[in-house]
């Protein structure tokens, strides 16, 4: 229901806050999501921040598809 | 439960009786209003192939015949304005059956107030491009209507051109294993007016691809055994002219997703509003169905030109499923691309 | 091979793995609208075996908006001196009579916004004009339109209005928990509205209602993994509400926008297309902004609502019918003529349905 979409922070001036997506940049509404600073990644719902992304947990998935993969091969 | 497309209906009640926005896109609506109302009155053997240009024969030159109406707004955006968009448009509707532009005529349709300063910028706009191009506003004529009678200024050009090509043009060229190139980046034009006419708090590159296409499509008219079709995916973007070709037809259309070759700011924009790229117009950039073992000489010759460096292969011909245009993924799975309804709306979900 | 690829690999492998393991035929349900999309864009379907159903939910804020809502908002739109400000979901949707884009072709002024404070703004720019804001949308959305209330009143503007047809998702899944005739055994949760409200308050559904949950990204690799969580569910024997978006969803959500939410509104009974009317599921403006309220300070005057005639739009949102059973899919009801919200836009069960099966077995290979 809900069309959002990752956004690299630039630029941040009290409740704005600069983005880029794919080399677009766009002028959001930060208010809703605390300490938001540039290098940060959001979330962007309808021309606002709606939460921060946190670095990718990507080993706990890898770990997950690894136990998979070798159950099946047994 | 197979659905057969059913015959197409005419609106049923009251309040479906009038002309809608999407009447104008170029998708689903474009091809009911041309079926229910323009063929069954002006329908004739030339009208009724809806092929870019006419095609007539005079003496022993085969002509090309083309008009086109532009309402575009904003009436200037970053890449170009109304007047070089009227210009470009019929050259390349022109170019695309083999057609080099003769001529074209352009009719203004003026609002009364609007500013001299700013026809006087369309004008301008609209010479450089028939210099560059050698072809020349030959014929026109200009109206002014009240005030609030029309927005601004709206444009028709029409052009006529000599065929250049040994054989005709035409989707009924096309055979199985054929392979559809396009000549640059999708959906450009359609994203840079989107952001200009929304006025979106946005900052890019994006900017209209519009641009004359004859100097670039030339180049292959001596290759025309092997070119069967061609046509620039305006509005509706790709999706309706591969629709088009393949309506009623033998034969389908497979299209690779990770050859579909798009700017990172139209994807940008796409992501952002919920727009698909191949549902976006090009207004420089040509679909060009091509034999299989021409395919790399046709690349090579695009690619050399200014306007085709990012020319590639974004698809080919199938014998299944006939009359339907699908994607294959990333993942390996198969998508319809469908004839679009409407304009894309920006969306929230 | 990248590395994105062959996480790609692996995940599709697993899907299938976990998956065939099955021995019943298992119902999924996807919430959220945009999940829908996901799938259908992903071809995801085509991946799972033929054991594996996924229904479309009511997620879809224009699915489950009452025909009500739709004709007060083409009365707002046909209005002299007014205009509906509205996000492009609602544009074509078609309510008793008509739909905004059939209001403005017959004059209704309608205009398109990406943000809600574009729809401030407007007001501010056209101080003789009343703005109507459509507010649909769930809590990922809900926040932002508050927010608008807020800058509204900061500047003073009365003439700035919301119709508000928020609804908020747990209470709808409560209801389709509860029904019986669904028969669900996972069901895949709402990426967005989840990094508003987080995980916990999904809870009860494994705890009360014994369905397991997976909070899921919109990447075909997040779905994919999030499918793989519930098979891995399933054949475990376990019943939790798992997070396979954790990179956007923390536990609690986004504090600031629940308190924003609380702060502008207020519970309400609110009747869901398909769902009928769900205590506590929708959001109205509290009676200290009732200023901004357009069912307070501008009421629409319409008639009696009425159902068109063979859509069963209803029960294909709750998940109870296939769009193939309603008599008038395919044929009086396309995207290009909608009769009913599902079908306008690939969001919906129908339109996504329509341009997937609907092509004489194409996917069937």
């Amino acid at each position: 229901m809900c069309l959002g979409v990752p956004a690299k922070v630039i630029k941040t001036d009290e409740e704005w806050a600069w983005v880029d997506v794919n080399r677009v940049h766009l002028k959001i509404n930060s208010s809703l999501v605390e300490g938001v600073r540039p290098g940060d990644y959001v979330i962007v719902h309808a021309g606002f921040a709606i939460q921060k992304l946190s670095p990718q947990e990507g080993e706990s998935t890898l770990e997950l598809f690894r136990q998979i993969v070798e159950s099946e091969q047994k | 439960m197979r659905i057969e497309t059913p015959p197409l209906v005419r609106a049923e009640t009251k309040t479906k009786e009038v002309i809608k926005l999407a009447h104008g896109s170029g998708g689903k609506l474009t091809r009911e209003l041309i079926e229910n109302f323009i063929k069954p009155k002006f329908g004739n053997r030339i009208l009724n192939r809806l092929e870019d240009a006419a095609v007539l024969f005079l003496s022993e030159n085969l002509l090309a015949f083309s008009t086109d109406s532009y309402v575009v707004r904003p009436i200037f955006f970053p890449g170009g304005d109304i007047g070089k968009l009227a210009v470009c448009g019929t050259i390349n509707d022109l170019a695309v059956v083999g057609a080099l532009p003769l001529g074209i005529s352009c009719s203004f349709i003026l609002e009364e107030g609007f500013p001299l300063e700013t026809l006087n910028k369309i004008i301008d706009s609209m010479q450089k491009v028939a210099s560059q191009t050698g072809c020349q506003v030959v014929t026109g004529d200009t109206k002014v209507v009240e005030k609030g009678a029309a927005d601004q200024i709206f444009i028709n050009t029409a052009g006529i051109g000599v065929i250049r090509t040994k054989s005709h043009l035409s989707i009924e060229q096309i055979q199985l294993g054929d392979q559809i190139i396009v000549t640059g980046t999708l959906g450009d034009h359609a994203a840079a007016i989107f952001v200009a006419r929304q006025n979106l708090p946005v900052t890019s590159s994006l900017a209209s691809d519009c641009a004359p296409l004859h100097s670039l499509l030339g180049s292959l008219w001596n290759l025309s055994g092997k070119i069967r079709f061609m046509r620039d995916p305006t509005r509706g973007g790709v999706a309706a002219t591969l629709n088009e070709i393949v309506k009623d037809k033998e034969f389908g259309i497979e299209l690779s997703e990770d050859s579909l070759p798009v700017k990172p700011e139209v994807r940008g924009i796409c992501d952002l509003m919920g727009f698909d790229p191949l549902n976006l117009a090009s207004e420089g950039k040509a679909v060009i169905v091509v034999a299989p073992d021409a395919t790399e000489i046709v690349l090579g010759i695009l690619q050399q030109h200014p306007l085709g460096k990012e020319a590639c292969v974004l698809g080919r011909v199938i014998e299944q499923p006939k009359g339907l245009v699908y994607l294959k993924t990333n993942l390996g799975t198969k998508r319809i691309i469908d004839l679009p309804v409407g304009d894309p709306l920006p969306r929230i979900c | 091979m990248n590395q994105q690829e062959e996480k790609t690999k692996a995940l599709i492998y697993c899907v299938k793995c976990l998956g065939g393991r099955l021995k019943e035929n298992i119902n999924f349900m996807e919430v959220c609208g945009t999940h829908t999309v996901a799938i259908y864009r992903a071809g995801i379907k085509q991946i799972l075996c033929k054991k594996t159903r996924l229904i479309s939910g009511p997620g879809c804020p224009v699915c489950v908006t009452p025909n009500e809502f739709v004709d007060k908002a083409v009365w707002y739109a046909l209005q002299p001196k007014t205009v509906v400000a509205t996000f492009g979901d609602m544009f074509k949707v078609p309510g008793s009579e008509s739909s905004l884009a059939e209001a403005q072709a017959k004059g209704g002024q309608i205009q398109l916004v990406y943000s809600p404070l574009e729809a401030v703004g407007l007001a501010e720019k056209h101080p003789d004009l009343k703005v109507v804001f459509l507010g649909i949308g769930f809590e990922t959305t809900a926040p932002l339109v508050a927010y608008a209330v807020l800058s509204a009143r900061k500047s003073n503007l009365h003439n700035f209005l919301i119709l508000s047809g928020h609804k908020t998702v747990p209470e709808a899944l409560e209801k389709i928990a509860a029904n019986p005739l669904l028969n669900l055994h996972g069901l895949i949760l709402p990426g967005h509205v989840s990094c508003i409200i987080g995980r916990r308050p999904y809870d009860f559904l494994a705890q009360q209602y014994h369905i397991p949950g997976v909070i899921s990204g919109f990447e075909p690799e997040d779905i994919l993994e999030s499918l793989c969580m519930l098979f891995k569910q399933i054949n475990e024997g376990r019943c939790e509400v798992e997070s396979q978006y954790r990179r956007a969803v923390p536990e609690a959500g986004n504090q600031k926008a629940l308190e924003i939410i609380q702060e502008v509104f207020t519970r309400r009974d609110l009747e869901w297309r398909g769902l009928g009317v769900i205590p506590g599921s929708g959001l109205a403006l509290r009676e200290k902004y009732s200023n901004w309220d357009a069912e307070v300070v501008f009421p629409a005057r319409i008639n009696k609502p009425r159902q068109h005639r063979g859509c069963i739009c209803g029960a294909v949102i709750s998940g109870l019918k296939e769009p193939e059973e309603c008599s008038l899919f395919g044929q009086t009801c396309r995207p290009e003529h909608p009769v009913g919200p599902c079908m306008v836009s690939s969001e919906g069960a129908c339109g996504t349905h329509y341009l997937y099966q609907a092509r004489g077995g194409f996917y069937e290979d």
